[in-house]
């Protein structure tokens, strides 16, 4: 036992490592790219811990995550909160939503929470629209560079430098990945799995299945908080896009073509993803039929995700379903 | 003192009244057998004891104190433990992942008991507790690997795991082999000393040879009560059920 233990660690910090050599092997904009995959990879791995460790599908994500980038944007524009000061606001802007929004939407389960969830993501959304004078809606507002520092110890650190960028993204990546296989493998992370697996069951052996789904959905929601936030420090930009149904649907395919209910899916499948807009792009510019065609053929190959589907056939049938 | 007790309990699905003014008193330590014609209402009985379902009238009181309002989960952790009539394990885990999940919620206070746990620890209480349903050397096995007399098995071990003072079993032998039956009533005369059975079954040699009481129940009303010996000898229990 105590050997999967410690080869789960392994591999989590050899990812980490590999990115963290990366960042000076890469050109520059192959390493802006990957800084914003760590930051979305970040995002899908709060929407991992709803949907693939508890089984919790929601439409709905893309609300958590822009309440991330307002808090932060508006609380370091309007509120002049310090940068850290901003992603903490960020978290707790996700905390609070997925708080009050889990508390309502898990009365309901299968479909009727899919709807749900949304319903009130696009209710964020059109707010945003709405509030304009504070969010300037659709058009957004471009956080001001001078704000976008940190100070360590004298040192001033500037957000808008391709190092401090890529190494912010890493230091987030790192903390919620890191997170996720530690929670994952806590009696707390079991429970959850048995959520999913047998919700009947799980109540009958005295467990109350109602706080646990709400416990991920909290969690969910302030991972996915603090991933907007720092994605709204990093890159300046603050807009009503981040609120809608896209954003919501690229966190479950994100998480789906990685491998649903596995810790490294969402990096891997936000990676995919991300390379094959990018290639797509390059090669036509109707490339969201090329994206479409791409993705069915992944799911067909790989149906539980890359590294769901990796596992299956190679990994140790122990790890399968906690991985 | 008795460890479980309904008074009145009534629970009716549109026109159909399953259950009907149900007065049932469990002694503790008792074995008990609930019996009776399929659609009697033995296993919407014991759903309403559990909380899997809301009695529509009645009370509940399990050692003196009123549970009619606790939900299933905060019953199951005062001591009402259910398994399953139809095999209700998690099919995808690993038998060890099903009986750690029965094991660790004793262990699951304070933060750090949420979010640590001691793998070697729980691996043996985990063996141990395979070991009683003789399945230890399934450990690593899925649940859904099993053949199907194993997985009642497992759900009989899930239950037991969770230390119950009172264990529901709803039809534990079905689907069970000869070998398999006789090992199960081995083990469940083994726990009578610490846990109050209240079990539902077809099988009448098991009935007879674990219950020491048994309460026959037809068209969702307690037809009889007695000893085995009293059961077989009743006139109405004859028409309704064993004659046949």
């Amino acid at each position: 036992m105590s050997g999967v233990l410690s080869n789960r660690w392994l591999l989590a910090l050899a990812v980490l490592a590999a990115l963290l050599v990366a960042q000076v092997l890469l050109p520059p904009y192959h390493h802006t790219n990957f800084a914003r995959i760590m930051v979305l990879a970040s995002f899908a791995i709060g929407y991992n811990i709803a949907f693939g460790y508890t089984g919790l599908l929601s439409l709905g994500h893309a609300m958590f995550f822009a309440a991330g980038i307002y808090a932060a944007g508006l609380g370091a524009q309007e509120l002049g909160l310090s940068m850290p000061a901003a992603l903490a606001f960020g978290a707790l802007g996700g905390l609070v939503l997925a708080l009050a929004v889990g508390l309502i939407a898990l009365r309901t389960s299968g479909v009727a929470f899919l709807i749900v969830t949304l319903m009130f993501a696009q209710a964020v959304f059109l707010a945003t629209l709405y509030f304009n004078e504070v969010t300037k809606g659709d058009e957004g507002f471009v956080i001001a560079e001078a704000l976008r520092r940190i100070e360590i110890g004298g040192a001033e650190l500037k957000l808008s430098d391709p190092t401090v960028r890529y190494n912010v993204a890493l230091a987030l990546f790192a903390l919620c990945y890191l997170a996720s296989i530690a929670l994952l493998h806590s009696p707390v992370g079991r429970v959850l799995v048995a959520v999913r697996e047998n919700e009947q069951r799980t109540r009958m052996l005295g467990y109350n299945t109602f706080g646990y789904k709400l416990l991920a959905m909290v969690i969910s929601g302030t991972i996915s908080g603090l991933a907007g936030a720092t994605y709204a420090l990093l890159f300046a930009y603050v807009g009503s896009t981040f609120a809608s149904t896209q954003y919501s649907i690229y966190a479950l395919l994100w998480v789906l073509l990685g491998g649903l209910g596995t810790t490294l899916g969402p990096l891997i499948g936000t990676g995919l993803m991300s390379y094959l807009v990018d290639f797509a792009s390059d090669v036509t510019s109707s490339y969201l039929i090329v994206v479409g065609v791409v993705l069915v053929v992944l799911v067909l190959a790989f149906p539980k995700g890359v590294v769901g589907t990796v596992l299956d056939r190679w990994g140790s049938r122990r790890g399968r379903l906690r991985s | 003192m008795s460890l479980l007790r309904t008074e009145a309990l009534s629970k009716r699905f549109g026109g159909l009244e399953a259950v009907r003014n149900v007065d049932l008193e469990l002694p503790a330590g008792e074995i008990r057998a609930v019996i009776g014609p399929n659609g009697a209402g033995k296993t919407t009985l014991v759903s309403v004891i559990s909380g899997r379902l809301e009695p529509t009238a009645g009370r509940i009181f399990f050692k003196d104190r009123d549970i009619t309002g606790l939900s299933a989960w905060q019953r199951a952790r005062a001591g009402i433990v259910y398994t399953f009539q139809i095999t209700s394990v998690f099919p995808k885990l690993s038998c060890h992942d099903n009986l750690a999940l029965a094991i660790q919620r004793r262990r699951m206070t304070g933060l750090a008991g949420r979010l640590r746990e001691d793998p070697a620890a729980l691996r043996a209480e985990v063996e141990a507790a395979l070991a009683r349903v003789g399945l230890a050397e399934d450990i690593d096995r899925t649940a859904a690997e099993l053949p199907y007399g194993h997985q009642r098995l497992l759900e009989v071990a899930l239950g037991l795991a969770l230390s119950p003072e009172l264990l529901i079993m709803d039809e534990p032998t079905q689907g069970l082999s000869n070998a398999e039956i006789a090992r199960f009533c081995d083990l469940v005369r083994g726990i009578a000393s610490e846990v109050t059975v209240l079990l539902i079954e077809h099988n009448m040699p098991v009935v007879m040879d674990l219950a020491e009481r048994i309460t026959v129940v037809e068209r969702g009303a307690v037809l009889a009560e007695g000893t085995p010996a009293e059961i077989r000898a009743d006139a109405a229990v004859q028409r309704a059920y064993l004659g046949t």
